[in-house]
């Protein structure tokens, strides 16, 4: 390769970094930007400056490039497209050379994706809205500990989505007491409950105190029922010491699975505690707390199709996802596009469900969609519907807040499920029929029945603020 | 199937996993699901167990799988050639998918006596 000469001072990034005859590699790692960039400041030069400050450019020339060669390692824009229904804002993609990335560390992919170039003040928004992983960097990572298909096996749960609930009140019940409400959740009828994701080991119930209760809880289920039954406990810790002794612990008390905040205990926690799982035999559950600081605002942040994704690689057996009828925010065709990212060995892109790539997931197991929140027994249909079989639908204050307490509320779901499955696999259309399914179904069930009573007149029709693009 | 009662008094249940908290189904409904199995590009298969062992998760295998058989007649026929052999034995009905190598259906047609 020719020499060249040393030229200090600054140039444009688009001089480098703007390239529109670029065709991607196999390998590169693709991403899609959704720039707003400041008024006057050329399209090309934004997608350029996005491109060179999340990968080997800064602001000045500097002489130490050249005793390397830039051309191999730079990420480059090559490509522009309008955002439908916005004109202020464009989308920039942009290709990664895979060495720019430590094979297996999603923290090191999202350090330079989303790192500095976030603050960058030539642009006022800037939002990743997709990234391809090439299969070579996909063939790194370490995954789900387990997967669905693993999952299912080791509990025996087949043909169905299974059923759970997060333990209310959220805090504040002592050790004893919230055992009692697992075991009358699971004896009920679900197949797992949940710690709430700000119960860690405060000081109305240390964790140890919890665990042990819970165990007798999951164990004292199983023999009664003859199922397969499960707590998600929270090992989320101040540090990954902690979180490792609770999760050993956890394991020891017999549960078959365990929990983390992906997000606020962060990817490399995430990461380790995955393997860990896999090591152990043990499936992870993954809350998201923070994702809507995150992911809400449609023109800044990051879109949560890139941090599901980054979840199945960092590593976790169930994902929340939101549920798309309950109380949380989320449009049906985006939500389901990331379900498909979690789930699928293959995903096409598809503009009309947000999704910029083709991503090929090679032999990546698959993660569980989580419905939950402010979800209730009426709801079931429609979430058999959108979810279908491969979820977990988690119904907290749709058990726990039935009048005759948690075991009858738990009957009252896994009925509504079953006589929702049924009917799907009779060829019903399921969410047109649901009132017909559903009050047939509590001729049989008065648990069921009372529940259909409490909950009939709660719906949460507000609008999506994080719509997708359209024109 | 639970017999919950109307006071509220809710008795923990031995239930079979799917479907164990609906009425036991008719023979058109038994139906219904072999069709549906069969529709979905499933591999029919029948397992029994001893009551006493329902939780393994290996029961006895009743025959090989039925690869390929689309007829809904023969896969009831079969049930019910379980159930008399073993009248005392759970009779499982199962849908074998071989693309995610998992069961896309599987539930309890017959309850054992034990």
């Amino acid at each position: 390769m020719a020499s060249k000469a040393y030229d200090a001072g600054v140039k444009e990034y688009r001089d480098m970094y703007w390239t529109p005859d670029y065709v991607p590699l196999d390998t590169d790692l693709l991403a899609c930007f959704k720039c707003t960039g400041q008024p006057g400041v050329p399209k090309e030069e934004v997608a350029a400056a996005v491109a060179a400050e999340s990968s080997t450019g800064t602001w000045s020339t500097v002489w130490s490039e050249l005793l390397t060669d830039l051309e191999y390692y730079k990420g480059r824009a090559y490509r522009i497209e309008d955002v439908p229904g916005d004109s202020e804002s464009f989308y920039a993609f942009v290709a990664y050379p895979i060495d720019l990335f430590e094979e297996g560390s999603i923290v090191n992919v999202l350090t330079s994706l989303v790192g500095n170039v976030f603050g960058f003040k030539a642009l006022r928004h800037l939002r990743l809205e997709d990234i391809r992983f090439p299969i070579a960097y996909i063939k790194t990572c370490n995954g789900p500990p387990a997967g669905i298909q693993l999952e299912r096996d080791r509990l025996s749960k087949y043909g169905r989505p299974m059923l759970g609930a997060t333990i209310k009140p959220k805090l504040g019940l002592s050790a004893k007491n919230y055992g009692r409400a697992v075991y009358e959740c699971l004896r009920g009828g679900l197949d797992m409950t949940k710690d709430d994701e700000n119960v860690n080991s405060q000081p109305f119930m240390r964790w140890r105190d919890r665990f042990e209760f819970v165990g007798e809880a999951i164990q004292k289920a199983q023999q009664e029922t003859g199922e397969k039954k499960g707590h998600y406990l929270n090992v989320t810790a101040a540090t990954p010491e902690d979180m490792y002794e609770r999760a050993e612990f956890a394991k020891e008390v017999g549960s078959p699975i365990i929990m983390h905040d992906f997000l606020t205990g962060g990817f490399t926690a995430n990461t380790g505690l995955a393997k860990w799982c896999r090591k152990n035999g043990m499936l992870l559950h993954i809350h998201r707390a923070m994702h809507a600081v995150i992911d809400r605002h449609p023109k800044h942040g990051i879109h949560f199709r890139v941090l599901a994704k980054c979840l199945r690689l960092s590593g976790g057996d169930h994902l929340h996802t939101g549920t798309v009828v309950g109380k949380l925010e989320g449009d049906r065709a985006s939500t389901l596009g990331f379900v498909d990212q979690l789930r699928e060995s293959f995903v096409p892109e598809d503009r009309s469900r947000g999704i910029f790539f083709d991503q090929d997931w090679g032999s990546l197991p698959g993660v569980f969609a989580v419905a939950s929140g402010g979800i209730h027994v009426w709801h079931m249909p429609a979430l058999v519907t959108i979810f279908g079989d491969d979820s977990m639908l988690q119904f907290g204050g749709g058990t726990q807040g039935h009048p005759w307490g948690n075991a009858a509320g738990a009957a009252a779901n896994r009925v509504a499920l079953e006589a929702s499955v049924k009917a799907r696999n009779q060829g019903r259309e399921i969410e047109k029929e649901a009132r017909d399914i559903l009050m047939e179904a509590a001729r049989h069930s008065p648990e069921l029945a009372i529940a259909l009573e409490t909950w009939k007149e709660i719906k949460f029709e507000f609008d999506t603020v994080d719509k997708l693009d359209v024109g | 199937m639970n017999t919950g009662s109307t006071t509220g008094d809710y008795q923990t249940a031995q239930t079979l996993e799917t479907f164990g908290f609906l009425p036991k189904f008719t023979q058109d409904e038994v139906y219904d699901q072999i069709a549906y199995l069969i529709a979905n590009g499933l591999t029919p298969a029948i397992e029994h167990t001893h009551p006493s062992q329902a939780t393994d998760h290996y029961w006895t295998m009743w025959k090989l799988p039925m690869f390929g058989q689309q007829d809904m007649g023969v896969v009831a026929a079969e049930i019910d050639a379980c159930h008399r052999a073993y009248p005392s034995d759970h009779v499982r009905l199962i849908g074998y998918d071989n693309y995610s190598q998992s069961q896309g259906v599987c539930f309890v047609v017959v309850e054992g006596r034990g």
